[in-house]
């Protein structure tokens, strides 16, 4: 059992959703299957539009699918837990409070012994491994969009979830600054382990960072494809220029390339 | 320095231009009076300024602190429900459409003889719209982003509402409320002027009106302009101490 419960961390079985709006019924997802191992990280792609968000808010929680459950540490998901934490393409920084406020925020809603020293030693090395160390007491307003970014995972992180869900955080930046984020990822997985899904439309983002990519097929969405790397843990920008990640990353364009062409026919 | 003395300075010009309108054209003070003229009609009328211009302010503030509190409720409650937001609204609109110069002889008769209350109630219906508004607004417009963050740790909703929600509006309120602000002077001021035996610096102005004493008109013109002045920045204060984080100027 406890093997199973770390196989299968992050478990979606055969799940349907579909959203009632004003011009009718949507169907975004269709009989998906997902599962993510203990402090594994995976990478989900796919046409845009095609429900990648919904799969990150079914996990956290913020949604119940019509068809379908989700599974996390092997228990069924209902509402939202505390042992997720969650970065987005917006920081959602509250501009009216310092970086050091910012990060620490979560530790004012999810229940937890630290004395308030503690909890701002927590957010002061979160910080420093992220390379913000000095912009404690900025407001959002006065750093780089990368900055900011930066300071939007460490509040993911600051409540230790067993969980992080990135819904494009590094979309918005500069090819340099995802660069340099992307080896910031590593160094805080390797820091301190977490299971992972990353949601992209950036291939190379996608294997450079991930254990497993998905590709999901067009709406409504599907699992069309898996491709697991070689590599775990930490790797150098090199790598994402040698033959084989070229491979790699053709195999998953052409899938993209796929689902594309296969959008709006399965209904 | 320069800060303080541009506003000075620019008063200053004001009066000369308006002392030599007046002067050039050689108009009698029933016509338009000068400013010269209206430091004897403060000086004649002193205490009475100083007693009235107070009855006048503190019914103003309180009008406006009712208007906050309503507006917030009728705000928080149409910012965070749909259903709620595309019933009030048309309501709320008619409310607002209404001159409010017809309402006050019907409020007159509704509490007659309660000068207080009527003032304070006119004061309270004229501005409490824009805050309303301005918090609906700001409610409804909240990028999901922000909710989920919350959300998705398992914060309750009163959680999101006073760690993120509340402050995010702060700055749409604080506009709003410099629009209220002079609109609740405005409604004292009408009710004032129409209440018989009234109070304030409006029953100041209509008894100018009735001796034909045109430099005392125009002596609480100035009044209300310096009382509605002073109102409006300490809201400005007020907005600099609770929601300055918005004011990007010095970056």
């Amino acid at each position: 059992m406890a093997s199973e419960r770390n196989t299968n961390f992050i478990k979606i079985d055969g799940v349907s959703h579909t959203f009632q709006t004003a011009t009718g019924n949507l169907p975004v997802l269709d009989d998906l299957s997902l599962s993510v191992p203990k402090n594994g990280f995976t990478a989900i792609v796919g046409p845009s539009g095609c429900g990648k968000s919904t799969v990150t808010r079914l996990i956290a929680g913020l949604l119940r699918p019509n068809i379908g459950g989700v599974w996390l540490k092997g228990e069924p998901v209902n509402s939202p837990r505390d042992i997720v934490g969650m970065a987005f393409q917006n920081p959602v920084l509250l501009e009216w409070r310092s970086i050091l406020k910012n990060v620490m925020l979560p530790l004012e809603i999810v229940p937890n012994s630290l004395s308030s020293v503690a909890r701002e030693q927590r957010a002061l090395d979160l910080l420093k491994l992220v390379g913000l160390s000095g912009f404690e007491d900025k407001k959002p307003s006065e750093l780089s969009g990368g900055m900011r970014q930066r300071a939007s995972l460490c509040r993911a992180l600051v409540h230790k979830p067993e969980i992080l869900i990135l819904d494009e955080p590094f979309g918005a930046l500069d090819a340099f600054t995802r660069e340099d984020l992307w080896q910031t990822m590593h160094q805080l997985r390797e820091k301190e382990p977490f299971t992972g899904v990353l949601i992209t439309h950036d291939l190379r983002e996608a294997i450079f960072l991930a254990d497993e990519v998905v590709v999901l097929s067009g709406r409504p969405a599907t699992t069309q494809f898996k491709q697991e790397m070689m590599e775990r843990g930490p790797r150098s920008i090199d790598q994402l220029y040698t033959p084989r990640a070229m491979e790699t990353l053709n195999i998953l364009r052409e899938q993209i390339k796929i689902a594309r062409q296969n959008e709006g026919t399965v209904s | 320095m320069r800060h303080a003395m541009a506003p000075v300075f620019a008063i200053v010009l004001f009066l000369a231009f308006w002392e030599l309108t007046v002067w050039v054209n050689d108009w009698p003070n029933y016509k338009m009076a000068s400013p010269s003229d209206l430091w004897p009609a403060f000086w004649r009328f002193k205490w009475l300024f100083l007693t009235y211009g107070w009855e006048t302010l503190w019914r103003t503030v309180i009008g406006l602190i009712i208007a906050v509190m309503v507006g917030l409720v009728f705000g928080v409650l149409m910012g965070f429900s749909r259903v709620l937001r595309q019933g009030l609204y048309p309501l709320l609109v008619g409310f607002n459409a209404i001159p409010k110069a017809t309402v006050v002889p019907i409020v007159a008769l509704m509490f007659v003889g309660q000068h207080d209350l009527n003032t304070v109630l006119i004061a309270f219906m004229i501005s409490f719209f824009p805050i309303a508004v301005s918090v609906s607004v700001g409610l409804s417009t909240l990028e999901p982003e922000y909710r989920d963050i919350l959300r998705a740790l398992g914060a309750s909703r009163f959680t999101i509402f006073w760690k993120i929600a509340l402050p995010k509006t702060l700055p749409e309120f604080f506009g709003a409320l410099k629009v209220a602000v002079t609109l609740a002077f405005i409604g004292t001021n009408l009710m004032e002027i129409v209440s018989p035996h009234g109070r304030g610096l409006g029953a100041l102005f209509d008894s100018g009106k009735t001796n034909s004493d045109y430099p005392l008109m125009f002596a609480v013109l100035i009044a209300l302009a310096i009382l509605g002045i002073a109102l409006y920045y300490v809201i400005v204060v007020l907005e600099g101490i609770f929601a300055g984080w918005a004011d990007r100027q010095g970056e």
